[in-house]
């Protein structure tokens, strides 16, 4: 039996509108999903399961009793069972790495699955820190992955700036998602249904070097400057004239 | 299972909680925890909703301009994509290949499909009419035989009967049911008119006068021999969805397909229609939250003297109004799910049919047509300003307030035209009032006592009004005290209309529609306080929720009282017309808020938030 563990992070839904208060998120009336890019990962596993047929898929959310609603997802997409792992403050993606290999370490997994980053803090760290906290093999970006080797290994594609790149990992390793890697399935209402008698279990954290405060501090968030509106130039030289002396890019 | 007839139901309603008998809101005060309101919906509701909201982005909404030309095939596949999500069985229970949900986890769905208004009809109509009459009515061999079909998506369902000639008047219909010599089949011959998703349907459930007089139901497949299909009819708008009529010509029907038994049709449809409204009132809340929010997009984005449209009064003034009525048809909308699905847990049966049928379905056929009424024109107004808003762009294809309109049109005429609600409703009160299931005519006596008293002591029955109060709490509960008064007046004036006209009663349409209008409000407005109470009551702060019920009641005060007075001077002159005129005055005593700003505040809150649910959740 093979066990891939997935990590569900909750964040605001990415349709809803971000607002900004004197330096802080205004969550006010802001509904949450489960991150885009850990529905792939989850996608991933689920028809990995699908493909193998004796695959066991556990999926992990860090944070508050509000994030039962995610992991419930998760169980009503078609993951067998959940864990979440409340009483860490605010962590930060060391924290999160730290916890997940504590959970890591807890489950055994053949291959830890998550996004390459969520989207509230975009931060794109969590997964490789998990991987050098626990030293094994991991590969990012990922928009291809196939088990090869009597699935000891796992071959994939990295979406990287150059173009893509092709590589083997020693399983067990983490491996985080890309947008192109799949689209994740509608989670149909039978499924919802089904969801409620999945095994969710609440673990509190105690160990104190796990509740550990972040290294990290937001120290102020902004919005982006609202777009100025634009002007109509009626001439090539108008223009050429104005991109040099107005907007000094040429 | 609990079997009840008519006359236990009787000693019944007296054990039953106050809430859960039809009617009894107008009689009695409710309490706010005693409601269910959007805010109590579970996260599993919450997901189920969400699934229909992305199937309606990713695979609906990209496809619009092909399913309203109705191109081949386009539609079946979208419905039975639908039907392996799980979206159109929600009613139907698990041993038939459904989810066997309650009313309060429907409500999600249907107000995702509603977002195009022709696929909503589709859907709404296959898993209202066209499945119901199956699922409350059929034998468990009916069942056996069709449920699961119907559950999945498999097959689509239908309901005919309407005709050509009996539209409101249903039970005038024509069509004819005959058995055959040998006893095994019905002959059904006669046309059926309006009928949705005759294009697709696999099985219509047929109303027919068994020997031209007994009102009889029939489970009729599309391939039974003498059945057949006119063509598509040329609509204003839901063009999406399919409409056309159903000839039955000597259509042999088995005898094992007839529903609920002979004569007993006129149960299964003004029931089933019961059960059409709650779903059309639903339906037209989610046209009205995409409306609303395609507004504010434009009204934020457009700019016209140099600021957004969302920057002027009077478009402020729409937005706010458009919120403050949409947040009154959803409190009621989910009040009323809320009881219904109390009932139908009960498992109490009527056995009027055979087999019986579900108490649910039946008791609140008076709040069913208070939503049916209220949402439609909710969404029918929701859709003209949206419109207004986007100037001569509305009253374009490329935007999409000139299909919404078109579309919503069509709700204030079927499952009963508005006035044939509207005349309903009176009409159910001294029904039950009759057959002893609610207590009217005591509630009027009591009222009629309370207004002598109050025309002696008048400073008694005077509530405090609004000015100079201290915070959001009293204001709340001045308002609670003024839809009491509005109910005592309504009660009043049903007596001395009642008593005026006595039997002839119903002949006196405009009348009673004044009755009706006062009610839908009372409804509305107390449905939109206790929601706002019940939020109130779990720490959330008042703002934005007493913000849209207190804007709606404070328009209602001025309903009532005009209305009031309209149907005064119907029945009464002279000194007699003064007397009645110093009562309302007593009962409705209100210093108006000063609806401009809350509309102002509201409309703001909106459009920086964008859409209406985002408007509601905020703290």
């Amino acid at each position: 039996m093979m066990k891939i563990l997935v990590a569900l992070k909750r964040v605001p839904d990415p349709d809803t509108r971000i607002r900004v208060k004197e330096g802080v998120l205004d969550l006010d009336g802001v509904k949450f999903a489960v991150n885009p890019f850990d529905a792939i990962a989850l996608e991933q596993a689920i028809r990995m399961r699908e493909q193998l047929g004796d695959v066991e898929v556990v999926v992990v959310s860090i944070g508050t009793g509000d994030c039962v609603e995610q992991l419930r997802l998760g169980l009503a997409m078609g993951a067998d069972r959940a864990l979440l792992i409340s009483g860490a403050e605010a962590p930060d993606s060391l924290s999160v790495a730290r916890i997940l290999a504590d959970v890591y370490r807890r489950e055994r997994p053949d291959l830890v699955l998550m996004g390459k980053q969520a989207i509230d803090d975009d931060s794109n760290q969590a997964g490789q820190m998990l991987a050098a906290l626990l030293g094994i093999g991991q590969a990012t970006f990922v928009s291809k992955i196939e088990l090869v080797d009597g699935r000891s290994s796992a071959c994939c594609a990295r979406e990287t700036d150059g173009g893509i790149e092709t590589i083997t990992v020693r399983l067990p390793a983490v491996v985080t998602t890309d947008l192109r890697l799949n689209e994740p399935r509608y989670v149909s209402l039978p499924g919802i249904m089904k969801a409620r008698k999945k095994p969710l279990e609440e673990i509190q954290l105690t160990d104190p070097t796990l509740k550990a405060p972040a290294r990290t501090r937001v120290l102020k968030l902004e919005s982006p400057p609202p777009r100025k509106a634009g002007i109509r130039v009626r001439t090539v030289d108008e223009l050429v004239e104005k991109l040099r002396n107005e907007a000094k890019v040429i | 299972m609990r079997l009840v007839n008519n006359s236990l139901t009787m000693s019944l309603s007296k054990v039953c909680l106050s809430s859960l008998v039809g009617g009894n809101f107008l009689l009695v005060e409710t309490d706010s925890n005693a409601i269910f309101t959007p805010e109590d919906i579970s996260s599993d509701q919450r997901m189920m909703a969400d699934t229909a909201a992305r199937f309606m982005d990713k695979e609906v909404l990209p496809n619009i301009e092909a399913l309203e030309q109705q191109d081949e095939g386009v539609t079946p596949r979208l419905f039975q994509m639908a039907g392996e999500l799980g979206l159109l069985g929600m009613d139907v229970p698990p041993e038939f290949g459904g989810l066997g949900v309650g009313k309060t986890s429907l409500l999600g769905v249907e107000e995702q499909f509603t977002r195009l208004g022709g696929f909503g009809v589709t859907c709404g109509a296959h898993s209202g009419i066209g499945t119901l009459p199956l699922l409350y009515f059929g034998t468990e061999a009916q069942k056996e035989k069709y449920l699961s079909k119907l559950a999945s998506g498999e097959w689509m369902g239908a309901y005919a009967l309407t005709e050509t000639g009996s539209g409101s008047d249903a039970l005038a219909m024509r069509t004819k049911a005959t058995l055959s010599a040998d006893g095994t089949h019905y002959l059904l011959n006669g046309t059926k008119m309006w009928i949705s998703n005759t294009a697709w349907a696999e099985l219509f459930t047929v109303f027919a006068k068994v020997d031209g007089e007994h009102v009889t139901a029939f489970l009729v497949e599309r391939r039974f021999p003498g059945v057949s299909f006119g063509k598509e009819e040329h609509k204003l708008g839901i063009k999406s969805s399919s409409t056309r009529r159903v000839t039955l010509e000597d259509a042999r029907v088995p005898v094992e397909n007839l529903l609920g038994g002979i004569g007993k049709g006129a149960y299964i449809a003004f029931n089933i229609l019961n059960a059409g409204r709650f779903k059309l009132g639903a339906g037209a809340l989610g046209a009205a939250r995409e409306s609303i929010k395609g507004a504010a997009r434009y009204a934020m984005e457009r700019q016209q003297f140099g600021r957004p449209l969302a920057g002027f009064g009077l478009i402020q003034e729409k937005l706010g109004e458009m919120a403050v009525r949409l947040f009154a048809g959803e409190s009621a909308v989910y009040r009323t799910a809320g009881m219904m699905e109390a009932v139908f847990e009960t498992g109490e049966l009527v056995d009027s049919t055979t087999p019986p049928f579900p108490r649910g379905l039946e008791e609140f056929a008076l709040e069913c047509s208070i939503i049916k009424v209220s949402c439609s024109e909710i969404l029918d107004d929701v859709a003209d300003e949206a419109l207004q808003i986007h100037g001569g762009y509305g009253y374009t294809e490329e935007f999409p307030p000139a299909r919404v309109c078109r579309d919503s049109r069509i709700n204030r005429i079927f499952e009963g035209t508005n006035e044939i609600n509207r005349l309903f409703i009176p009409g159910l009160l001294l029904r039950r009032a009759q057959r002893g299931r609610l207590a009217l005519v005591e509630a009027i006596s009591r009222v009629e006592g309370e207004l002598r008293e109050i025309s002696a002591r008048p400073s008694d029955f005077e509530h405090r009004g609004s000015a100079g109060s201290g915070g959001v709490g009293s204001d709340l509960g001045q308002a609670r005290s003024l839809v009491e008064n509005a109910k005592r007046l309504v009660l009043h004036l049903f007596g001395l209309i009642h008593k005026k006209y006595g039997e002839k009663f119903s002949e006196e349409q405009e009348v009673v529609a004044i009755l009706s209008d006062m009610i839908i409000d009372i409804y509305l407005a107390e449905s939109a306080l206790l929601r706002t109470a019940k939020a109130l009551g779990r720490g959330k702060s008042a703002g934005v929720m007493a913000d849209l019920a207190m804007a709606f009641v404070n328009d209602a005060a001025g309903r009532w009282e005009g209305l009031a007075r309209k149907a005064f001077a119907v029945i009464s002159e002279g000194d007699q017309l003064s007397q009645h005129l110093a009562t309302l005055r007593s009962l409705m005593r209100w210093t108006p808020l000063n609806g401009v700003s809350i509309r102002r505040r509201i409309a703001n809150r909106l459009c920086e938030v964008g859409s209406y649910p985002a408007l509601v959740c905020l703290k």
